[in-house]
């Protein structure tokens, strides 16, 4: 099985799993870069990105109306979130706010499981995305290959908001230093519901976006939280670069590991994850000062 | 807006990464098996003589446990498998004709008692439903324990029923290994599994594509998966010469199979026999498409999943062959199969799929034997069991085999239809033979079974 077209399909398919995992990790890491809060329902808000987009095509038969819609409600969801319950938690200690966010991704897939039931709900892409196309070494689902522009996209769209714009010149300072942030005059709060409601919306966009390659179900978002912690964890924590680069590793490593064996494929990301604690314990492009 | 002094690492002695470890290993722990059955379990301090009789059956009613995946990648088919649990218990209880007919002496419930189910989710979790089992002991006095749709989960709960003392009518289970290396003197199954589903299917493989195919397979990470891809392959290739020439093993509850597909693609592969259940069934199948290998590489299921036709559309189980236990249209053939459809459909509003007949029929078993033993004294209802007498069953005459605790029945081949085919919106697959169960199974003594004590 392994030979140089092998190979390079699954250099490929690692390149489409780690731009979608730098996605989603890169709103896990901007939250908990800024206020603290490790988000134990981020899996949850992709989950519900893709119901919300799904309901929206049931109504619209549009894709792109689906993509806005499942993004546009999760970041609402996120900024609700933010300004009802996580607001009271930011004294709180830190195992009551894993507490609570792992209990509101409980109640947001259990809340879904009532109302959809545990059946897979299929988006189909759109038209002009159906297919296969040739890329010389391999066939590939045109939709997959989309998806890779989407996602690049999408990251370069966080690029710009974090460090070209004024806000997101204020998000990184408030990761840097909220106190700071705070002193000069920003009302940091409003920032912080902000970074939550684009976070949020980052891990919702990736929901709809993923949602015609896996067909949704309540639990999707389970495993995906995983990988998004140990992407973090290799990236850097509040890195939204280490994010970027996090993702393309951990999804290098799984798809390159299954063409040896595919058992090993989590096993290996693991192994990563270890050695990246031990030997620079603040993740790749985190920086000790974010301890 | 609440008063608080803003610092980076709100509480002291916290930094983040300690946050980011609790949260990892908080994660981790949600997917370890037993996390929350152990914040809530309890312990009773006090056993009766044998196991939970009979202070199980003293009052006027007795209780069965039913730990089901309600969540995870087999919630679809627990919650299937816990209406055909409700049903049977209903039927019981007012001692319906079907149930009647499979178990003569029950009449509005069992012994005089009626029965009740308490059910609780396991997420397809060995400990989960271990644990759940143990909460069902301590508060219901379960005279029996049910429940399972992962092997997993079965060989769990045959060891703790071998070591409860209280019987264990197996689930939804496919591997060899439960009433093979890991039966127990308590536990018994009413479904196929691995070797009868390989010994059915192969011949019918090889009478439509002939000898010499290469196949790739798809196979779970577990003893299912273990078991039925070791049958499936020996068969092909001993009776087929057909070749393996990958085997893509993938964790229970994968997402992503992109690139398993891949490497698929790439071996060389005519076949595709895809192992994988639940959920990860419905995603490979659908995913295999997206990469093209289907319908050039033919699918071959030989553990069917309920509502796989349904989810994934039957425009992708169209020509697949599947080994199954139980297939609505066989009403047509057999009496007692149209009396569970009809009841179930007016009941629930489609037609059961085989995960709601296993655990209708397994009730419908224990009723009758309990009733036939005229005792619930758990020895006794074992060597009733184990008389090994014939009875009537949705698929024909069945009986249980003693030294294995495994019940000789049919199994059933399919092939998916072309949509254009179908007479109804749930006539996903045409039932091709229904293949009698004592030439399929290995020797009792083949798999290593060795039963244990009675007490």
């Amino acid at each position: 099985m392994v030979n140089w077209a092998n190979f390079i399909s699954q250099c490929f398919n690692g390149l489409v799993l780690g731009a979608l995992l730098a996605l989603i990790s890169s709103g896990l890491t901007i939250i908990y870069g800024t206020l603290g809060v490790l988000n134990l329902a981020h899996g949850a808000m992709f989950m519900l990105g893709g119901y919300a987009g799904w309901v929206a095509y049931t109504y619209s038969g549009s894709f792109v109306v689906a993509v806005i819609a499942g993004s546009l409600f999760v970041m609402l969801a996120g900024v609700l979130m933010e300004r009802l319950i996580i607001r009271h938690f930011y004294t709180r200690p830190h195992e009551d706010q894993l507490l609570v966010t792992f209990g509101l991704g409980i109640v947001f897939v259990e809340a879904v499981r009532f109302f959809f039931g545990s059946l897979s709900q299929t988006v189909p892409p759109p038209a002009s995305l159906m297919g296969i196309t040739s890329l010389g070494f391999m066939m590939y689902p045109t939709y997959r290959l989309a998806l890779l522009g989407i996602t690049t996209a999408a990251l370069l769209v966080l690029y710009f908001v974090l460090y070209r714009s004024r806000i997101g010149m204020i998000v990184r300072a408030g990761i840097e230093d909220a106190v700071m942030v705070d002193s000069l005059g920003i009302n940091v709060y409003r920032v912080f519901m902000l970074v939550f409601g684009i976070g949020a919306m980052a891990a919702g966009f990736a929901g709809i976006v993923n949602a015609p390659v896996v067909s949704i179900a309540p639990d999707v978002g389970e495993s995906i939280l995983v990988q998004t912690f140990v992407v973090v964890v290799i990236g850097g924590v509040g890195s939204f670069p280490g994010a970027v680069l996090g993702g393309l590793i951990a999804g290098e490593i799984i798809s390159i590991t299954s063409m040896f064996n595919p058992g090993y494929s989590y096993v290996m990301l693991f192994v990563a994850m270890t050695l990246v604690l031990v030997f620079r314990p603040y993740g790749l492009l985190g920086t000790a000062g974010r301890e | 807006m609440p008063e608080f002094k803003l610092t980076n690492a709100s509480a002291p002695g916290f930094s983040r990464r300690y946050v980011l470890q609790l949260g990892v290993g908080f994660a981790g722990a949600t997917l370890m098996p037993g996390f929350i059955g152990q914040v809530v379990k309890a312990y009773a301090a006090d056993k009766p003589p044998l196991g939970t009789w009979p202070a199980g059956s003293q009052g006027d009613t007795v209780f069965i446990g039913a730990s089901v995946p309600r969540t995870g990648a087999y919630a679809v088919q627990g919650e299937d498998e816990i209406k055909g649990m409700e049903l049977a218990v209903e039927h019981i209880n007012e001692g319906h004709d079907l149930i009647r007919r499979i178990a003569p002496k029950v009449s509005e419930g069992v012994l005089g008692k009626q029965v009740k189910l308490v059910v609780a989710d396991s997420g397809a979790k060995p400990n989960n439903a271990v644990q759940a089992q143990q909460t069902f002991i301590n508060d219901d006095k379960v005279i029996a324990m049910t429940g399972s749709t992962s092997s997993a989960v079965a060989v769990a709960l045959n060891k703790f029923a071998q070591r409860e003392k209280i019987l264990y009518l197996v689930g939804i289970s496919g591997s060899n290994d439960t009433t093979g290396k890991d039966c127990a003197r308590y536990s018994f199954r009413q479904c196929f599994y691995g070797e009868t589903a390989a010994n059915a299917i192969g011949p019918v493989l090889l009478k439509n594509f002939g000898k010499g195919k290469k196949a790739a397979f798809m196979t779970p990470d577990y003893t299912y998966g273990h078991t039925v891809t070791k049958s499936v392959n020996d068969y092909l290739s001993s009776h087929g010469e057909w070749t393996m020439v990958t085997n893509q093993v993938s964790p229970l509850g994968t997402e992503d199979f992109s690139q398993y597909l891949t490497n698929i693609a790439n071996s060389g592969a005519e076949f595709i026999i895809n192992v994988n259940w639940g959920r990860d069934a419905v995603l490979s199948v659908q995913q295999a498409k997206q990469f093209g290998l289907t319908p050039q590489m033919k699918m071959v299921i030989p553990y069917q999943i309920p509502f796989l036709a349904k989810e994934v559309g039957p425009e992708l189980t169209a020509g697949v062959f599947a080994a199954t236990d139980f297939w609505w249209t066989m009403e047509d053939q057999y009496p007692l199969a149209k009396m569970f459809v009809e009841a179930f459909q007016k009941k629930y509003n489609y037609r059961p799929e085989w995960g709601a007949e296993n655990s209708y029929m397994q009730f419908a078993i224990w009723a009758r034997m309990v009733s036939e033993a005229g005792s619930f004294y758990p020895p006794d209802v074992i060597k009733q069991y184990e008389k090994g007498e014939t009875f009537p069953s949705m698929v024909g005459d069945v009986h249980f085999r003693p030294e294995d605790h495994q019940l000789v029945r049919p199994v059933v081949i399919v092939r998916g239809k072309d949509p254009k085919d179908m007479k109804n919106e749930e006539d996903f697959w045409e039932v091709l033979e229904v293949v009698p169960g004592e030439q399929l199974m290995q020797k009792p003594d083949a798999f290593g079974c060795q039963l244990g004590d009675y007490t």
